[in-house]
């Protein structure tokens, strides 16, 4: 698939409104679904496309959806997921930007399909110009009775509000984002229940990402049958959008179908390592994934082949760090990013990550120590599985990979109780 | 000494009551508002904002310093972010730092004594790909350098 349909209207300014969305069979699909379509039958159809969220879990949506228990007589939310905030990650911002109408038509789709008639955009404070992008779509979208009361002649109502988060990673993490939403503090809650049962305002709740509700129009446009036959294979399906930052030559946005080739994505697509130097490692996923070394890169990025690698697709935010790079001083900052960024609710979560920090910081400054690496390893060990959210092993999972895949590199530090690179 | 929203605020916050099913939800929102009104959260705002939700001002107190956005202490007119994350570093986030700490001969996280600027480093700002990035107020400014920074900086009022 050389088509692209997230990304075809790269330049032109003007895809932002809904003139130009309109123009382009935009809301097609969904005037089919609300004039047509059984929401039972929504979620069939999504179902059978195989599509899995974005967000970093890669859990079928239509699964998901089906969790929302039909004869509740709770009102339903369905929450969009634009807090975009995993170190590596930058695909949510463009589609908002670019894009806000193929988000909103489907957030009508899946707000219907789960009988919501209010959806929440939840989106990271900093991205201002976004809110006020999505702001005028709706806005748009309204007077031209594609969303409100009575859309499209149906009996169907749909208010879609914008939510500003206020900067805080930890807002991206579901029942986090939930807490935030209700006015709180964004602390992570205990799961069971789940959101599709008790979410948002004690009711029942879907939370899907950006990029995973803006397939949907593709889904109702083409068929679910379309949908599926692109990708590697029936688990794996789909148009996919890959963030490449670091030392290439040509970092930014990609989009291809689900299951490009790592290798191919950065030597091809984004002209390979800058300064003709080599590879070292690659985080493919967001920060919170297991790196891999140079020599495990020629795989396909999808869940299943990069789990098999010993990684994860999570983000599909692609960190790549070449030679010069230094493994230790790396790690320093990631786990810098989370002991920031831990809520604080968890013990493990909590200590531990600040103990990463302080034993990283003299392994990289001065002061390092040989018995700081299996005290490191140790510390990882004690964070996973421990905590309210995923968090603690997001955290947990980087320190981990790095000391496995970059030993010596980390001995060699603990040897002369500093970077060597320093001085 | 007693603060109000202006009128064009109070009709955003009575807007924003209509989209969801209780007062504190909105919490976060007026609190945006809030602080493009106000630019610093006082305890007097919070103190507002709480009476305008039917909250306890601890309640509000309790969620401004959750998250990083909302200012508690006065800050510059212009508020310089620079990312300090993974993919930013390895592009050379830190030596902009050590520029802009020098050209405005302030430390991470200090307030020019004109007010003029204010310096920051923060946290993955989501623009990973046009890496080194820097928010000023709610603009973004990316693929950065040294040179690039003076330019910008010169062509604030
Ligand atoms: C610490 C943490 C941060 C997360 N941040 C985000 C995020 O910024 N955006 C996002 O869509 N999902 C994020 N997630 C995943 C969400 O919890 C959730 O799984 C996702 O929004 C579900 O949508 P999907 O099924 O469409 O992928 C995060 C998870 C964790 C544990
Ligand atoms: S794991 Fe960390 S971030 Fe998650 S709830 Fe516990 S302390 Fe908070
Ligand atoms: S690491 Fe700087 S914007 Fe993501």
């Amino acid at each position: 698939m050389s088509e692209k349909y997230f990304l075809h209207n790269i330049g032109k300014p003007e895809s932002k409104s809904l003139a130009f969305y309109l123009a382009n069979q935009g809301y097609s699909a969904w005037e089919k679904v609300v004039r047509q379509w059984q929401p039972a039958e929504v979620i069939e159809e999504v179902k059978k496309s195989g599509l899995r969220g974005r967000g970093g879990a890669g859990f079928p949506t239509g699964m998901k959806w089906s969790f929302v228990p039909r004869d509740s007589e709770k009102p339903k939310y369905l929450v969009c997921n634009a807090d975009e905030s995993e170190p590596g990650t930058f695909k949510d911002r463009y589609l908002v930007e670019h894009e806000p109408h193929m988000l909103l038509e489907g957030i009508a789709i899946a707000s219907y399909a789960i009988n919501a008639h209010s959806a929440y955009i939840y989106i990271r404070g900093e991205f201002a110009h976004g809110a006020q992008v999505l702001e005028e779509a709706i806005a748009e979208a309204e007077a031209k009775n594609l969303l409100g009361e009575k859309i499209l002649g149906s009996s169907y109502d749909l208010q879609v509000t914008v939510h500003r988060g206020a900067g805080a990673y930890i807002c991206g993490e579901e029942t986090g984002l939930l807490e935030s939403l209700e006015g709180k503090r964004g602390w992570p809650r205990l799961k069971p229940p789940f959101p599709a049962v008790v979410g948002a305002f004690k009711s029942p709740t879907v939370v899907n990402n950006v990029e995973t509700l803006a397939n949907l129009p593709l889904i109702f446009t083409r068929g679910a049958e379309w949908f599926a036959a692109i990708g590697p294979n029936p688990k794996n399906t789909g148009p996919k959008l890959y963030c490449v930052s670091g030392h290439v030559n040509r970092p930014g946005l990609y989009e291809f179908p689900m299951g490009k080739n790592l290798k191919e994505l950065i030597y091809e697509e984004c002209g390979g390592i800058r300064g003709g130097k080599k590879l070292k490692a690659v985080i493919p996923g967001g920060s919170s994934v297991p790196v891999l070394r140079a020599d495990q890169i020629d795989v396909s990025m999808d869940y299943e082949a990069l789990a098999e690698a010993g990684s994860m697709l999570g983000s599909a935010g692609v960190i790549v760090l070449d030679e010069d790079a230094c493994m230790v001083n790396a790690l320093y900052n990631l786990e810098r990013f989370y002991a920031h960024e831990s809520c604080g609710q968890c013990t493990p979560c909590r200590e531990g990550t600040t103990w990463m920090v302080k034993i990283l910081k003299r392994l990289e400054m001065g002061g390092g120590r040989p018995e700081d690496l299996p005290l490191l390893e140790d510390i990882a060990r004690h964070i996973n599985f421990r905590t309210i959210c995923p968090l603690g092993d997001a955290a947990a999972m980087p320190a981990a990979s790095f000391l496995k895949q970059f030993r010596d590199e980390f001995a060699a530090h603990a040897e002369l109780g500093r970077c060597p690179q320093r001085r | 000494m007693s603060i109000a929203f202006s009128a064009t605020a109070q009709k955003r916050v009575e807007k924003l009551l209509g989209h969801y099913p209780d007062k504190e939800a909105a919490l976060l929102q007026v609190l945006h508002i809030a602080r493009a009104e106000f630019k610093t959260i006082t305890p007097e705002v919070m103190e507002y904002i709480a009476g305008l939700l039917g909250l306890s001002p601890l309640q509000v107190m309790d969620v401004v310093s959750f998250y990083t956005l909302y200012p508690r202490q006065e800050e510059g007119r212009y508020v310089i972010q620079v990312c300090a994350t993974l993919s930013c570093a390895l592009l050379g986030a830190e030596s902009l730092v050590d520029h802009l700490e020098e050209k405005l001969g302030i430390k991470v996280g200090g307030t020019t004594p004109d007010k003029k600027f204010t310096l920051k480093k923060v946290e993955c700002l989501g623009s990973c790909g046009t890496a080194p990035v820097m928010q000023i107020n709610d603009d973004y400014y990316e693929n950065l350098t040294v040179e690039k920074i003076d330019d910008i900086l010169a062509k604030l009022p």
